[in-house]
Order: structure tokens, then C-alpha cells, then sequence
């Protein structure tokens, strides 16, 4: 038998011709930059980082101003993209199975209503809401002694004000001084209109996930367990979910990682995340090449970091063969 | 099974050839790439900003004005001798370089201030032709504010748009003067205004003739000042990439026709008139030229012998474009200020047509 009719060189044949094309078409791609950048006289460089950002950032966890070097900056950006994506897969998360559940009620109005929600948000381009929650929601919000009070927050629209411990620990609600609002805690609007586009539009993804998850639990499961004299949430807390587990973590998965790189969309409500710190990086400095780099690098991470804690959790909540 | 196993191979491979074709094109000689590339388009493609009243804005008839885009119609005009074979792109200002040197457009004439690093080819690398606005930063907030100082703005959110000089000249004065504030960044310039109106920040900050503009759109204009202090120079500035001189300098001299012609007091009205006295009387040498009567001024730059007649027949001379779009004769109703002519204190000149 001729080499080209072996079923055993034949697929090695393949795989290896296919994977050489791929590695010379990306080597080309890469000297074809390389060469073109060389003869704009622009090689890549990292001197820029550590040169004075020249500009300002609106909030930041990590203390910035415009005298220190762009490095930092990008840094500050970096933390203010992974405060929103936290507080995001962790408000995700409860909304979205709180969503999944309820589609298994036995109350047809929260059942119906549930199914609305999901319909509604998840085919609206998230691009949109969140241009509704911040610029027709949030901007519309009063200020001053108009502000809406509830006990322990107040939203206004210079900001969302929360109780929080004070000085000494003391627990402190927000005050008024001289019409403007304090508090302990102050988050901006354009964070508060992220989060919560980014939770509305997550959860309702996490739910159909949750609820797939929760169907895949064979029927006789539920019976069973109202047998036992299990209530409806019993059954499911006790018996469903954590058989549905298995089935929700690596759906949960993919949903972590879209809402990770939907905050880059941040920009569009003035939000000043990672991606925002380097639109303007590129702008000052015209190094478009190095700060995409950066930015590919940064998500990448963030996402691969994602995927390894949930691959993590998936094999603790498979099954284990006894 | 042989054959087909051989076309699967074949299709990485022709992908590979297609992207071999992205590599560098050359110019050289009077007839420059991308002047070939437009000629052979049949239309420019000129990257504005498209919502910015007095510069460059959308009618509701989809037709585009104003004093940016009567730069790309004299553009045409001077390649084509049609100022309407012109395809606009709007652009925002963190996209707008990246169009440029991408290829997607081949003039940039968007409101863009020129500045060292952006005309350096170790910064953006772009070619700038002469400015055609000159302006100034400045600060608007609403009358009943009370604002009338920077000062007046210590520790208040404004504004601004992300990707700009404004950004950076906002951040340098306060820094200067210690005053503490928080920038409000956006991509566009509708979603900054849109936060200022909503009252998210309590000033807005971009070149002081782009406040005007936008200002001339609000729906109560009266209600908003601009505060008197003017932050920084703004030449505004159509631009190019760097790489290709030819089509630079024919950009470049496109808008001194501009100039030119209002210091010799041609206009679209009276352009007709001049280019019969210019045929018939020999003596006027200098208007002869200008207007390609004699010499080889269109050969040198790559364009037609009478660019400039049908440059002003199509846009007029440069302070008619300026009364039409942003001075007495459009609702921003701009003083014309340092954009006079150099013979009346201005600053506008024109290198000498020689």
C-alpha cells in the first residue's frame, strides 16, 4: 500500500501540511508588518510607557493623575475594568438564577413575566441598552433633596450614594451638605449604568442556561422528591440544582467571558475602563500597534483566567464514579 | 478522495496569496498612488466629522456642508472638476487617524489640530496641509450656572471628548492652576454633548468654534455661554498621510487656491469674468498663472492646468466658505478673528503661485 492510501500517515499528512500553512501565513503576516512598519520608520517600541500620561482620569481605584507615566494609567484602567466585570459576574450570576428558577414556578405570572424579561433583553443589542440605562435612566435621575432616597442609598445624579462603615467603623448612611450629597461610598452613574446593562443583559443569558441546566434533571427527581414531602424550593435547592450543576458550569463559562469583554463597551457611557485609558494612549502617541497588542494581551488573560477558575469548578461538581 | 484532499490544501494557500497583496505601494513621480487610486475610484473619499454644524453636517437631505467639506468639494473639484465626486466618512476622533493611514480615506478634513507629534513620523505621522480654521479651546456651561472662570469649576465633572488635544490641554491648565476636577470622557461628540445637556457634567470643553456649532443646535441656545478664557491654539487642519508628497502637495495647494483667490478678490461669482480678462489680455501674468492660463503649475502638482478656476466655480474663495458655513451668513455667526486675511491682521496667507 503506496504512503498516500495509509490511514495512519494519511491524517499525520494533513494535520502537519495544514498546521505548516497556517504557521508560514503567520509568520508572513508578521513580516509583512514588521517590514511595512520599518519602512514608516515605525518600529515597535516601549519606550512610551514610560513617559507622562498628560491626562486625567475620572475615578480609579488605583490612584492616577496626568504627571504619571501611561503605564500606570493603563494599570488604573485595568482595575476599573475588573471592578465592573466582578461586580458583574457576581450580580449576574444571582439575577440570572433567581431568572432560572423562577421559569420553573408554579406561578404562571412570575413564570410568564420570567419569559418576557429573557426575551426582551437578550435580543436587544447591548450596545443600546446601555445607552438606555445611562443617558435615559441614570442622567434622568434628580439631584439635590429631589434625589431618590431609599434607606442606606441614594441615587441622584451626580452619583450612587451607599451607607458604608465611616470613621471609627461606624455604619453611615449618605447626608446632605450644602445640597450635595456624601456618603462613605460614592459610585459614579456611568458605572452604575455599566453594571447595570452588563447584569440585565448576563442574567438574562445566565437564566436560560440555569433553566436548561435545571430541565436536564430527569423528571422522576422532582417526583421523588415531593414524595419525600420536599417543598417546591426544597426540592430544587436539595435535589435539582445541585444535580443541574453539571450541566450550568460550562454554559456559565462562556457568559463570564462574553459579559469580561462586553465591558469594553464602557466607553460609550463615559465609563473610563481599560479599553477607554487605551483609545486615548493611541491617540497621544500614535502607537496604535503596541496598545492593540497590549489590549489583545490584557483580554486574553482575563478571559483564559476566567475559563481556568470555571474549568476548576466544573470538575468539582461532576460526578465522581464510586 | 486524492483531488479533494489536494483542494483543501489549496485554500489556505490562496487566503495566503490574498493577503499578499496588503504590502506597501509605492509612490514616485508627478503622478502620485493615491491620486492614481482616486483617479481610478472616480470619486475622493474624504473622512469629516459629520455632525458638527458650521463644519461638517448632515442635512435632513442627506447632503453634507460646511467649511470641512467645502475643502473635500474643492479637492474634487480640483481633481475632477466636480466638487460632487466625493464619498464622506464619519468619522469620531479616536477612529480618525487610523482611517487616514489605513487607506480608508484619502483626505482627512475633520476640525483635527496640528500638532507635532501628530505631523512627526515617529508620532502619528501625518502631512498637514496649511490650517483653514484658526481656533482656541474654550469652556461652555449653562448662564444659570453661574460659572464664569475655570476656577468657578473646582472639583465639578465636565465633559469632553476622548482621543482629542482638548483632553490633554484640559488636564495641562487645570494641572497649571491646581484646580482638582473630573473629566467625563466619550467616544463622540453627540454622546458628550448628550451628557452635557442631561446635566451629568456642568461644563463642556472643545475647540471654542465647535461650541458655537453645537451650541447653535441645541435647542436653547441662549441659555449657555462660552467662559472667556481660551485654553490652548487650535490650528484646525486638513491632513494626509505622510509617504506620499505629491498628493500632500496637492492638497496643500488646493487650499492656498483658496486663500489666493480671496486676496485677488476672485469669487465664484466673478471667477467666469477674470478667467475671459486673464485669456485675453497677456499682460496679467500673474492672474494668467494663478488661474493656468499660462504656465505648468496643474502639471506640477498632478492635477489639471485649470484646477484653480474650477476650484473657486465650484466652493469660492476662502472667505466666502467661511461667511457661508460658520461667519455672518450661517447661524454660528463667527467673527472671522485671527482667520482674516494677512493684508487685514489675519492670519490666512498664501505662499506666492510661482
Amino acid at each position: 500500500m503506496p504512503w498516500w492510501r495509509n490511514r495512519v500517515v494519511l491524517p499525520w499528512v494533513i494535520q502537519a501540511a495544514v498546521a505548516l500553512t497556517v504557521l508560514v501565513l503567520i509568520a508572513f503576516l508578521l513580516g509583512n508588518l514588521i517590514r511595512n512598519l520599518t519602512a514608516a520608520g515605525l518600529l515597535l517600541s516601549w519606550n512610551w510607557l514610560g513617559q507622562p500620561a498628560g491626562f486625567d482620569i475620572a475615578e480609579t481605584l488605583l490612584p492616577f493623575d496626568a504627571s504619571q507615566p501611561y503605564w500606570r494609567g493603563l494599570a488604573a484602567g485595568l482595575v476599573n475594568t475588573l471592578r465592573v466585570v466582578l461586580a458583574g459576574l457576581v450580580g449576574s450570576t444571582l439575577l440570572g438564577t433567581l431568572l432560572g428558577m423562577a421559569s420553573f414556578s408554579s406561578n404562571g405570572l412570575l413564570r410568564g413575566l420570567t419569559r418576557a424579561y429573557v426575551e426582551i433583553v437578550r435580543n436587544i443589542p447591548l450596545l443600546l441598552q446601555l445607552v438606555f440605562w445611562y443617558f435615559v435612566v441614570f442622567l434622568s435621575l434628580p439631584n439635590g433633596t429631589a434625589a431618590i432616597q431609599l434607606p442606606g442609598v441614594v441615587l441622584a445624579k451626580s452619583g450612587l450614594y451607599l451607607a458604608w462603615f465611616g470613621e471609627g467603623l461606624r455604619w453611615l448612611g449618605p447626608y446632605l451638605v450644602n445640597g450635595v450629597w456624601q456618603a462613605p461610598l460614592r459610585l459614579s452613574v456611568e458605572f452604575g449604568a455599566l453594571l447595570t446593562g452588563l447584569v440585565a443583559y448576563s442574567a438574562a443569558f445566565i437564566a436560560e442556561v440555569v433553566r436548561g441546566g435545571i430541565a436536564a434533571v430527569a423528571k422522576g427527581q422532582w417526583e421523588a422528591a415531593s414524595s419525600l414531602g420536599l417543598s417546591w424550593f426544597q426540592t430544587l435547592r436539595q435535589v435539582v440544582l445541585p444535580q443541574a450543576l453539571r450541566v450550568i458550569v460550562p454554559g456559565l463559562n462562556t457568559q463570564y467571558i462574553s459579559l469580561a469583554k462586553n465591558s469594553a463597551l464602557a466607553v460609550a457611557v463615559g465609563y473610563t475602563d481599560l479599553y477607554s485609558v487605551a483609545e486615548t494612549t493611541l491617540n497621544q502617541t500614535g502607537r496604535a500597534v503596541e496598545v492593540v497588542l497590549l489590549l489583545l494581551a490584557a483580554y486574553l488573560v482575563l478571559d483564559l483566567f476566567i475559563s481556568l477558575v470555571m474549568n476548576g469548578l466544573n470538575r468539582l461538581v461532576q460526578i465522581r464514579e464510586r | 478522495m486524492r483531488s479533494r484532499a489536494r483542494s483543501w490544501l489549496a485554500l489556505p494557500l490562496l487566503l495566503a496569496l490574498g493577503l499578499a497583496g496588503c504590502a506597501s505601494d509605492s509612490g514616485g513621480g508627478v503622478q502620485s498612488g493615491k491620486m492614481a487610486t482616486i483617479k481610478a475610484r472616480g470619486k475622493l473619499i474624504c473622512g469629516v466629522d459629520g455632525s458638527l454644524p458650521g463644519f461638517s453636517f448632515v442635512g435632513p437631505d442627506g447632503s453634507y456642508s460646511g467649511l470641512d467639506v467645502d475643502v473635500c468639494k474643492a479637492m474634487a473639484a480640483a481633481l475632477f472638476g466636480d466638487p460632487t465626486k466625493v464619498e464622506y466618512r464619519n468619522l469620531n476622533s479616536s477612529e480618525r487617524f487610523a482611517a487616514l493611514a489605513s487607506g480608508e480615506v484619502d483626505l482627512l478634513s475633520r476640525n483635527t489640530t496640528m500638532t507635532l507629534s501628530r505631523d512627526a513620523a515617529g508620532g502619528n505621522g501625518l502631512s498637514f496641509a496649511p490650517p483653514t480654521f484658526y481656533d482656541g479651546q474654550g469652556v461652555m456651561a449653562p448662564i444659570a450656572s453661574g460659572i464664569k472662570t475655570l476656577k468657578d469649576l473646582a472639583g465639578k465633572p465636565i465633559c469632553v471628548e476622548s482621543g482629542t488635544t482638548t483632553e490633554l490641554n484640559l488636564a495641562d491648565r487645570m494641572r497649571e492652576q491646581s484646580i482638582p476636577y473630573t473629566p467625563l470622557k466619550f467616544q463622540t461628540g453627540d454622546q458628550t454633548y448628550a451628557a452635557y445637556l442631561q446635566g451629568r457634567c456642568v461644563a463642556v470643553t472643545s475647540d471654542r468654534s465647535q461650541l458655537a456649532g453645537k451650541r447653535s443646535s441645541f435647542p436653547n441656545p441662549d441659555a449657555h455661554s462660552l467662559l472667556p478664557d481660551v485654553m490652548s491654539k487650535e490650528p484646525l487642519t486638513p491632513a494626509t498621510v505622510n509617504g506620499d508628497p505629491v498628493w500632500a502637495d496637492a492638497v496643500r495647494w488646493t487650499v492656498n487656491a483658496l486663500f489666493q483667490a480671496e486676496e485677488l478678490g476672485i469669487s465664484k461669482a466673478s471667477i467666469a469674468a477674470k478667467l475671459a480678462e486673464a485669456k485675453a489680455n497677456p499682460n496679467q501674468a500673474d492672474l494668467r498663472r494663478f488661474l493656468g492660463v499660462e504656465g505648468e503649475f496643474g502639471k506640477q502638482l498632478g492635477l489639471p492646468a485649470d484646477f484653480v478656476p474650477k476650484i473657486i466655480g465650484a466652493v469660492g474663495h476662502y472667505g466666502e466658505i467661511f461667511d457661508r458655513n460658520v461667519g455672518p451668513g450661517s447661524r454660528l455667526k463667527l467673527d472671522r478673528g485671527v482667520n482674516k486675511q494677512w493684508k487685514d491682521g489675519g492670519l490666512i496667507y498664501s505662499p506666492p503661485f510661482r
